[in-house]
């Protein structure tokens, strides 16, 4: 089975507050530490444990970003994925969620993939909104937010997780599936995945290879605008107080002072 | 003139959503609203919505919506959008409701703004509010004439009555496509928990990591009752199999906003805070003085939660005898 995963590099969420440039109205990208969506990671370890119960398959990675992407494309190979793709070029910065869709979309379907992987949404733009473009740009069902996934045959069986339980909900293959965040075991890469990661394949794609106009992806397709940033109202601070035996107390007060109790 | 505003309406329970009618009332202030409910209890929930703020309803009360995720529901607002253009498609976020804005924004070309917390038209122009990591909110417009979507964050809204309003309603005689119908939900199972919903509840005790294990959850479960409040958790503990999804508050979880949120062993992760930074007031409880957490509460204790919690718990005991 062709497999393949669409994952995002973004500014280390545990290290940066991803802030947007007043000018350009772009993520900074520049003097902050990228990394591999930690979502992204989930995802591909869900990807990675298919691919080996299926046998006979082969999993590719794939991204759109600036070259700096190919490292979080390297984490992916060194966790096992067997190949990746990265598409960038200068006329897609400032893509919104249908230009990034618009442009996965051509390259997988290049591909002929049996199944896609995202996950159900990035840690940074959290639109949660490129699978489903994705899925309607290539004709094909989607499956969201999957905490398992089970393939027998052409269908691919998952459970969705809701907002009291779950859902088990089938399709038939190919179909784009979105995996939720934390539902799958992490995978450290070793050094002899690193190391082999650097012979694994790697392609690198621009705009013309797909066949895609610029006035359809990047700032000049984007169908959004922002007009401002600014501050949002910061609460008023509150009272920090050191517990010293009394913090029940302390806090039972303040519960009957605003009538909680 | 006034504005066409499409909301789609989910029903729960047979019931309309609350999360669609938080965005039905808001769009009923924007300029003319109309709802869209799709699904077998549809007709039976298509009358009361004029009440909350729909001049028209488009209804299809159809079983199929309910055993096919997404597509039908995408087939039959396409086929509208065809007839009929819209100013705004201003849906509720839910996992449901995203797959199928997603498709229709491919589907029509339609610019897409997600997560919006406020919107308004200034004259022609839709200016859209949407929080920006921490601190930061950021003013968003669809730049061209024609339809836009715009998702709300849950709970930005309030529901809101506008008595005495009828909906017109609109039967849609629409022939579902068979080759639409491929997601199929084979079950659906509930994993029930007790005391009030979560998104319901005025007063809510929530854990995170901090606790240490998980048999010391009841704690927290223990204040949430005292109080009459429901108790929640944090995404680390979620992860971790303490607890099932359902008590997740945060991004990606639920949104709250009681008048009471008790952070206990919370770090205050932003995508935490962006489910809970609502509340009226906040609590929290964290042994490290510089847990972010303590940047929104109103009260913050730099302590040991599991001293706390059960001197707590007999505190508002003994309180309560005395009222
Ligand atoms: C895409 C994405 C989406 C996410 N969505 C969510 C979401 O919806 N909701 C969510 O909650 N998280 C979410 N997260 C995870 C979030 O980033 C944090 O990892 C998580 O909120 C941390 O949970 P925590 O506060 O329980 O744990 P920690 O961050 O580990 O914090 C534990 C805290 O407990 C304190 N502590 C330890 N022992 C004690 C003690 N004895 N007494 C008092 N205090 C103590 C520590 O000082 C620390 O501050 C998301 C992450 C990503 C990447
Ligand atoms: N630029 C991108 N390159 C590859 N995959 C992406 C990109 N943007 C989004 N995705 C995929 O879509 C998911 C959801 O992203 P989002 O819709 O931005 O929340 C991500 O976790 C990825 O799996």
């Amino acid at each position: 089975m062709k497999i393949f995963v669409c994952v995002k590099q973004i500014p280390d969420p545990n290290t940066v507050e991803s802030k947007l440039d007043p000018a350009t109205k772009r993520l900074v990208r520049t003097g902050v530490s990228l990394v591999l969506d930690p979502g992204d990671e989930t995802t591909i370890a869900a990807a990675i444990k298919l691919r080996d119960s299926l046998g006979n398959s082969e999993l590719t990675a794939i991204s759109m970003g600036p070259a700096s992407a190919q490292e979080a494309l390297r984490r992916a190979l060194a966790m096992g994925v067997d190949r990746a793709i990265l598409i960038s070029d200068p006329a897609l910065a400032g893509s919104d969620v249908l230009g990034t869709a618009r442009t996965l979309a051509a390259a997988l379907k290049r591909e002929n993939p049996d199944l896609i992987f995202c996950s159900t949404e990035s840690t940074d733009g959290y639109t949660g909104m490129v699978p489903g473009a994705i899925a309607e740009f290539l004709g094909l069902p989607q499956l969201t937010f999957a905490r398992e996934i089970t393939v027998e045959g052409s269908k691919a069986v998952i459970k969705r997780v809701t907002q009291t339980g779950y859902e088990v909900v089938e399709s038939p293959l190919p179909a784009v599936v979105t995996i939720a965040s934390g539902s799958f075991e992490a995978i450290y890469p070793t050094m002899k995945g690193i190391m082999s990661a650097r012979k694994k394949p790697f392609s690198q794609l621009s705009l013309s290879d797909l066949g895609l106009e610029s006035s359809q992806v990047g700032e000049a397709g984007a169908r959004e605008q922002i007009l401002s940033i600014g501050k949002a109202e910061a609460r008023a601070a509150g009272q920090i107080i050191k517990d010293e035996g009394n913090a029940a107390e302390i806090i039972a007060d303040f519960l009957q002072r605003h009538q909680l109790l | 003139m006034a504005k066409t505003i499409w909301v789609l309406v989910e029903i729960e329970d047979g019931r309309p959503a609350r999360s669609s009618l938080e965005v039905l009332s808001k769009a009923a202030h924007l300029g003319r609203a109309e709802a869209i409910v799709l699904g077998s209890a549809a007709a039976t929930v298509a009358p009361s919505l004029g009440e909350f703020g729909a001049e028209k309803v488009y209804v299809h009360a159809d079983p199929t919506y309910d055993t096919y995720l997404t597509l039908p529901a995408v087939d039959t607002i396409s086929d509208l959008l065809q007839r009929q253009q819209p100013d705004l498609l201003l849906f509720p976020t839910t996992y449901d409701v995203r797959d199928i804005a997603a498709r229709l924004s491919a589907r029509h070309n339609l610019g897409l703004i997600t997560d919006a917390t406020d919107l308004r038209y200034e004259g022609e122009h839709l200016e859209v509010t949407v929080p920006w990591g921490g601190e930061n909110v950021v003013v968003a417009t669809h730049p061209y004439q024609g339809t836009g979507i715009v998702l709300a964050r849950p709970k930005a809204f309030s529901v809101e009555r506008f008595e005495g309003r009828q909906a017109e309603i609109e039967q849609l005689s629409v022939t579902l496509r068979s080759e639409s119908q491929q997601m199929k939900i084979l079950d659906r199972v509930e994993v029930q928990s007790d005391g009030p919903a979560l998104e319901d509840a005025s007063i809510i005790v929530s854990g995170g990591r901090g606790l240490g294990k998980p048999e010391n959850y009841h704690l927290v479960e223990e204040l949430a009752t005292v109080l009459g409040g429901a108790p929640g958790a944090t995404r680390a503990i979620v992860d971790a199999g303490w607890l099932p999804y359902s008590y997740q508050i945060g991004q990606t979880g639920k949104t709250v906003k009681p008048t009471l949120y008790i952070a206990c062993g919370i770090s205050g992760a932003i995508q935490h805070l962006a489910g809970m930074k609502g509340s009226k007031y906040i609590i929290a409880i964290n042994k490290d003085e510089h847990a972010p957490i303590f940047s929104v509460a109103d009260l913050g204790i730099v302590g040991d939660v599991l001293t706390i919690l059960p001197q707590l718990i007999e505190e508002v005991k003994r309180r309560k005898a005395q009222l």
